[in-house]
């Protein structure tokens, strides 16, 4: 019962002191809108000049004279399936099977998709007159793509430095060792920290997401619920990692540098900008042992792909283990002073 | 009279360091007194209140209150007073009485604090913006919250002005009168006399003298001190009663026979224009036991 007291005057003494930050809670709320904006105007404009055709199959097989036209980008694709759901979210404007007769698919709601079929047509690919199919769905626009990653990267940066730097400056002011001369336990002090941090992760994430869903109409496939608890999952590991490196730190300096050491990484290599699936495979490898990289699958694949929770089961259990690792061995190794 | 906080044989090293912070160290504070901690800067008061506040661990030795080891139970006795200590910030007096009684069983009520340490006039005020003496009325509060049996004062006095330094001792008689015990940490040698019932004094980590501030001065010294510029001062053919050390272009005799000095100072061709006679203090105890200055 004094254990519960004790914890929750810390959390709200934190959650106060955070609060009447204004410079420090403006930050946390408009970097991210400011990006999210920013990126959604930037990419506004589809602005690709060339036509890409999905392949099932080997592209030398099919016809020459339409593999031989200028402005057409082959993408050869091994699995159909993941080839007609890029065709639905207009990630390619037309899929091709080769094979007599020719097989073709094509989204009716897109204009690419329209002049790639009359290019088509007007091809050897045209004789014998080849199969139509037809897949339909709204365009998945790179804002959709890259929302959750931005939402997963300003998360780290809360996460990381929020937790991270402020017990390091605990440390080095002389606060730590004032409160280790209560009764308060370690435990006690690290759980308010995690759960003031987590209530303003979420708290930041509902609205940054739903703030500008508002204006942006984000194509969500999976389910909200699913998104939020990737999140809180994911934000949990983060803060877990904040707290690790802020175990023992005495000094700002040394905290901050471990920090960016932590952080840059991340903001380029764990698929926040841009897709890592054409990257070489010991970068794919490396990339998985970050936090950020594994939220970021997992909420893109709700996201953009519509899956279920046991779809992303894999990317959930390597969070949930890694927060456990952080957790332990930063609780193991905290020190007040 | 029961004793309250007994130190034996305290030894501390820093890792790295040459020679120990706390070198055999005991001392023993009795119930319901002021006892004080002197020394110069680095002399191990600091190392030496942590350790017996149960914040350090010694490397060899103990510490018993009321004839126990520390226990866990000893932070709900004792309050203290850090020499650094930051507020949270953001948070105001108030919010920290409260955020700080939270975290004991048993606690003052937060208007009694404020009566005590004299906290009114900036209750509600952000931490951040408070003045010296005013953050360490609040420190003091903190250390109060919990109505503790022992309080742990260290440096409390540094950095403040003259008269906050006055506000603050009046403070801690108010304090003493309410039954605590208090242990002091100064370099302060004034505070010292004024404040402690006992002091030890401390150098290198060690106890060289401790008593009573007025028994320790008469039992090392009987007499003034004749303080002359090094100008005006002047040596004849007898040699003057007691002992002349220079300090600072400051000629000063320690003496039992003063008229006898200073007749011959005046035989031997000295002015005696700007002649200061003193009692002798704590500070120079500590020099005289040292061989240095308190505040080098």
């Amino acid at each position: 019962m004094s254990s519960a007291k004790r914890l929750w005057a810390v959390f709200v003494a934190r959650n106060k002191e955070f609060l009447r930050d204004r410079g420090a809670l403006a930050w946390n709320l408009m970097f991210p809108l400011f990006v999210v904006f920013g990126m959604a105007f930037a990419f506004n404009g589809n602005n690709q000049e060339v036509f890409k055709i999905g392949v099932d199959g080997a592209v030398a097989s099919l016809p020459p004279g339409f593999a031989a036209t200028k402005y057409l980008k082959f993408v050869p694709f091994d699995d159909q399936a993941q080839a007609q759901a890029r065709l639905r979210h207009h990630q390619i404007d037309l899929l091709v099977k080769p094979g007599e007769p020719l097989s073709y698919w094509i989204n009716e709601s897109s204009p690419k998709g329209y002049l790639a079929e009359r290019i088509l047509l007007g091809t050897d690919a045209a004789t014998p007159p080849p199969v139509r199919g037809e897949v339909t769905g709204r365009e998945i626009r790179y804002v959709d793509w890259l929302v959750s990653g931005l939402l997963g990267m300003n998360m780290m940066f809360s996460a990381l430095f929020g937790v991270g730097y402020a017990i390091v400056r605990y440390r080095k002011n002389g606060v730590l060792k004032r409160l280790k001369a209560t009764p308060l336990k370690a435990v006690e002090f690290l759980t308010a920290q995690i759960l003031s941090r987590m209530v303003l992760l979420m708290a930041v994430f509902a609205i940054v997401y739903h703030g500008s869903d508002l204006f942006l109409h984000y194509e969500r496939l999976g389910s909200l619920a699913s998104l939020y608890l990737i999140y809180t999952l994911g934000g949990f590991c983060l803060v877990s990692l904040g707290l690790l490196i802020a175990a023992r730190a005495t000094s700002e300096e040394l905290a901050g540098g471990l920090l960016n050491l932590l952080s840059w990484p991340m903001m380029f290599l764990s698929g926040v900008w841009f897709s890592l699936e054409g990257a070489p495979r010991p970068l794919r490898l490396f990339a998985d042992v970050f936090p950020l990289t594994h939220m970021i699958d997992a909420a893109r694949a709700v996201m953009t792909e519509g899956a279920t929770l046991s779809q992303v089961s894999g990317h959930l259990a390597i969070l949930a283990a890694m927060t456990a690792v952080f957790l332990a061995i930063g609780s193991w190794s905290f020190r007040w002073e | 009279m029961t004793l309250v906080l007994e130190a034996r044989d305290l030894v501390l090293r820093y890792p790295g360091a040459s020679a120990n912070a706390v070198d055999g160290l005991s001392l023993a504070v009795r119930e319901g007194l002021c006892f004080g901690l002197l020394g110069p800067n680095g002399a191990g008061k600091t190392t030496t209140v942590e350790i017996m506040e149960g914040i350090k661990t010694p490397d060899s030795g103990a510490v018993l209150y009321r004839g126990a080891p520390l226990g866990p139970d000893f932070r709900e006795r004792s309050g203290i007073q850090f020499q650094e200590t930051a507020l949270q910030e953001k948070l105001t007096v108030r919010e920290l009485l409260r955020l700080f009684g939270s975290l004991y069983p048993r606690t003052l009520p937060i208007e009694e604090l404020v009566k005590l340490c004299d906290l009114g006039e900036f209750l509600d005020r952000d931490s951040e913006k408070l003045s010296g003496g005013q953050r360490q009325r609040v420190l003091l509060a903190i250390a109060l919250v919990n109505d503790p049996d022992v309080v742990f004062l260290d440096e409390p006095t540094t950095g403040l002005d003259p008269q906050a330094r006055r506000n603050f001792w009046g403070l801690v008689r108010l304090i003493k009168s309410r039954g605590k015990t208090l242990l002091l940490t100064t370099h302060y040698m004034e505070e010292a006399y004024e404040l402690c019932d006992e002091v030890a004094i401390v150098d290198r980590g060690r106890v060289i003298a401790q008593g009573e501030p007025d028994n320790l001065l008469k039992k090392h010294f009987d007499g003034v001190t004749i303080e002359l510029p090094k100008a005006d001062f002047r040596t004849g053919a007898s040699p003057l009663p007691g002992k002349v050390v220079e300090r600072d272009g400051t000629m000063e005799i320690m003496t039992a026979e003063v008229d006898a000095a200073l007749a011959s100072l005046t035989a031997a061709g000295a002015s005696l224009a700007r002649v200061k006679v003193r009692a002798r203090t704590l500070e120079d105890l500590f020099l005289e036991l040292t061989g240095r200055e308190l505040r080098e």
